[in-house]
């Protein structure tokens, strides 16, 4: 059973299996407007907490996305190469930007639930 | 970021009603994106017709019989050779040549001169011109007068800016670009912008503005247009954002900037800076300003390192995004004289990755001013 949580970094994971498919939220990319180009991982690239995941470009600026947790990137959604606009029209499904196997599971006790994220956005 | 001393557009109330996200710039809270977002408030402008609240900025009244000397003393102008309603692209220049601030100047009448200036240099603008103008007085040149406006200030920009501004009332039909009147009392209103399209910019009390917005909205070809699409349509056209692409350590020779300046005044014309732009001419400057088109999708930005095929550092990128209407990544900036030729392939350091960029003419989008 697949497991949503959220970071004040404005990312959302979606854990399964030790896998988690990690993306910004719906906030974050009302925040950044219009995405024009993502920079994906390369597939096998081991993260650590806080390491520059992503970078997401809009028209105007770029922004690092951050790794939520520990772990080693195993997919990066080929389709934003094409349509990184999928970000903004599908921040929560199809605009997912990366997964990564959990190196640390205990890492997402410190994360925030639904419920918590909504109250850090106000 | 926003201390206590940011300033606040007039119509701060309508941009908040119409949703705009506000952000800083150059000391202002100004609208950056409305809900529509860049990507449509920049293609709705090239299509049909954008508003942007520009009153940041600042129009300036120069008069007196030393009106015309002064403005030709503090810019590569010819001030007194304008016709009346005539609007000129200039700059004020320091000693060194170098552009303190880039300008348009109107003018309204024998003795009487508008002076649009940029939001972030208006107070050194104003200072230098208002010093200028007391060393005039002193040395019995002539008597001249600066008068800082308190107007709102529009832009109405597009194909259809005209006929919108039509329907509200205004008929703009024998204004051409780059031609500037004052249709109402303390109005004043050019056909010229920062688009590169057709289009409009006026400058009027608070009370007459806010009538003018509710007519102009009432259109459905009118949408407001924040400042993140502004900058991605001036890119396109190739126009320099001063700060950026044009600062007080470059000089118009540099930038690609002389067409503004007449032959007659590079040769003979009494303005500040003139010798040191004279000395630059006769040696040529070491580096040009260029259009930049990276290849791929990933645009290159204010900053990045540029560098010659075999790694040799030979210039920066100083604006850079995506081009909505390009369909791809477009960039200015400074390349050495020698590379800075159309076709040129340099590379873009982009946090650590040599990305290929080629200098590509400006504008990427082509003008479409109504010259007549």
């Amino acid at each position: 059973m697949a497991k949503t949580y959220f970071t004040e970094d404005h990312e959302w994971l979606r854990v399964e299996g030790g896998i988690a498919t990690v993306g910004i939220t719906d906030y974050a990319q009302e925040q950044l407007g219009d995405l024009v180009f993502v920079e994906l991982p390369e597939t096998g690239r081991k993260l650590a907490k806080g390491d520059t995941a992503v970078v997401v470009e809009s028209v105007k600026a770029a922004s690092d996305v951050y790794a939520p947790v520990d772990g080693e990137i195993t997919e990066a959604n080929s389709a934003l190469s094409s349509d990184p606009s999928l970000v903004n029209s599908a921040a929560t499904g199809d605009g997912w930007l990366w997964k990564m196997k959990l190196a640390n599971e205990s890492q997402l006790e410190g994360l925030l639930d639904e419920a918590g994220y909504q109250v850090h956005i106000g | 970021m926003t201390g206590d001393d940011t300033k606040h557009l007039p119509l701060e109330d309508l941009h908040a009603a119409a949703g705009a996200r506000f952000g800083a710039f150059a000391g202002w809270s100004m609208p950056l994106t409305y809900p529509a977002g860049v990507m449509k408030e920049h293609l709705h402008t090239r299509e049909q017709a954008g508003l942007f609240d520009i009153s940041h900025m600042k129009l300036f009244e120069v008069s007196g019989p030393g009106a015309a000397a002064l403005l030709s003393r503090a810019c590569p102008l010819d001030a007194a050779a304008l016709d009346i309603s005539q609007s000129k692209y200039t700059f004020f220049l320091n000693e060194a040549a170098g552009i303190i601030d880039d300008l348009i100047i109107t003018r309204l009448g024998d003795e009487r001169f508008m002076v649009v200036a940029n939001a972030g240099n208006a107070a050194t603008d104003e200072k230098h011109l208002r010093a200028l103008a007391i060393d005039f007085d002193a040395k019995g040149d002539f008597d001249a007068k600066v008068d800082a406006l308190d107007r709102v200030f529009l832009a109405i920009q597009g194909p259809e800016a005209w006929a919108a501004l039509a329907r509200a009332g205004i008929e703009t039909g024998s204004l051409l670009f780059m031609h500037g009147i004052e249709p109402r009392q303390n109005w004043f209103m050019s056909r010229s912008g920062y688009t590169g399209e057709d289009g409009f910019e006026i400058g009027l009390p608070e009370a007459d503005a806010r009538d003018l917005v509710a007519r102009l909205l009432k259109d459905e070809r009118v949408l407001w247009i924040g400042l993140a699409a502004r900058d991605s349509l001036r890119l396109e056209a190739g126009l320099c954002l001063h700060g950026q692409d044009i600062t007080p350590e470059v000089d118009p020779a540099s930038a690609g900037l002389m067409w503004a300046i007449p032959r007659d005044i590079r040769a003979a014309g009494p303005f500040i800076g003139a010798d040191a732009l004279r000395a630059i001419i006769e040696r040529g400057p070491a580096q040009k300003r260029v259009g930049l088109k990276p290849e791929g999708r990933q645009p290159v930005r204010a900053g990045a390192a540029l560098f010659d095929a075999d790694g040799n550092p030979t210039g920066h990128v100083t604006s850079g995004g995506f081009g909505p209407s390009a369909g791809h990544p477009v960039a200015m900036g400074y390349v050495q004289t020698a590379l800075a030729k159309p076709g040129a392939r340099l590379f873009a350091d982009v946090r650590g990755t040599k990305i290929p960029i080629d200098i590509n003419p400006l504008p990427f989008t082509p003008h479409r001013y109504r010259k007549g």
